[in-house]
């Protein structure tokens, strides 16, 4: 398959499936209906998991067997996680620890 | 239009999303220039933040496309990341009856940003609640697809070294997990879903360890639900 159309289609799919989703309660519960308790518990608790499951995500690639050893991922992720606690902002963390990261690779971890 | 009610409820609306803005603006321009490191020009941005309209998402299908992931990896991937929404719009379906037809608009587009600001159902008076909502909603987005639009342009414009950049994801991440980490509630689902994962991630490998986390997760998650719904009744 040419590159842009699986592009297009790979986006197509996500957005129609995402579009889906914030749908889905309207269509289903057309009266103030009480959900299924089952859905209400895993509704509580499945953001956190997934979240979880992203940051595996994120350091899939990472080699912790090789030099640098993961280690601006580590320098990096502790500023981040030390800068939130410390701040509590969402931006400022984000910012702070790419740039971070962006300078190890490039400068120090070459 | 200055003293018409549109007017009044746009200029509350706006208000309303300043905060929104800032972050919008940011992480968005973050999501541009990282998809342009990847070869896709802004226009892909645009294309994304208007079609798919959810931050997390949006990143990780950044990831999927470079990755050539399968359509079903995909689909399985949006399911799991925008499951929440459907809460969302559970906890919204009052909230948004009688906003006319607009409606179809404010489901569209309702993002953890806009959830966060048209969930304490508060409406300034004399302001029609379809408008309000609508212009938080289209504001929110409007900022959302300046910021990427505008992080792609950047990145074709100013010639930088963009090596790392990827790792804005990351730092997205890692900033909410441990938001979860540190409340009570979200604590444990946020590890079992971390220790699945790593688990998973080892022995399935990094290609294809997704399926089986969200499965074993999913599992986990009913097996821990009478732990898990206890606890939340003792701190009740």
């Amino acid at each position: 398959m040419n590159h842009t159309l699986y592009s297009l289609l790979l986006i197509a799919v996500i957005g129609c499936e995402t579009a889906l989703i914030r749908f889905l309660p309207f269509a289903v519960f057309r009266k103030e209906n009480k959900m299924p308790k089952a859905l209400d518990y895993l509704g509580s608790v499945l953001p956190g998991a997934i979240m979880g499951m992203l940051v595996i995500y994120c350091f899939k690639s990472t080699v912790i067997t090789a030099w640098p050893f993961a280690l601006p991922e580590l320098i990096a992720t502790a500023a981040v996680v030390g800068l939130y606690l410390w701040k509590r902002n969402t931006l400022i963390s984000i910012g702070i620890g790419t740039v971070l990261y962006m300078g190890l690779v490039q400068l120090v971890f070459v | 239009m200055r003293d018409s009610k549109y007017g009044k409820a746009f200029r509350a609306a706006f208000v309303r999303t300043i905060p929104v803005m800032a972050g919008y603006l940011v992480l968005g321009f973050g999501f541009g220039l990282l998809l342009q490191s990847r070869g896709y020009s802004f226009l892909w941005a645009i294309l994304m933040s208007i079609t798919i309209y959810g931050g997390s998402m949006q990143f990780v299908t950044v990831d999927l496309l470079s990755a050539g992931a399968g359509f079903i990896t995909a689909g399985i991937m949006t399911l799991m990341i925008h499951a929440r929404h459907l809460f969302y719009g559970l906890s919204m379906l009052s909230g948004y009856r009688d906003t006319g037809k607009v409606k179809p608009y404010l489901i569209y587009g309702l993002t953890d940003e806009t959830y966060s600001l048209v969930c304490t159902g508060e409406v300034p008076d004399g302001v029609k609640k379809g408008s309000y909502y609508f212009w938080i909603t289209l504001l929110d987005q409007v900022y959302w697809v300046v910021g990427s639009a505008a992080g792609g342009i950047f990145g074709q414009l100013v010639t930088i070294n963009t090596k790392g950049v990827d790792y804005s994801m990351t730092a997205l991440f890692v900033v909410i997990l441990t938001d979860n980490l540190l409340k009570p509630d979200s604590r444990i689902p946020a590890l079992a879903g971390l220790f699945i994962s790593l688990v998973c991630c080892i022995l399935f490998g990094s290609g294809n360890f997704l399926i089986p986390s969200m499965a074993g997760i999913a599992a986990v998650l009913m097996l821990l639900r009478p732990v898990l719904e206890r606890r939340k009744e003792a701190e009740a």
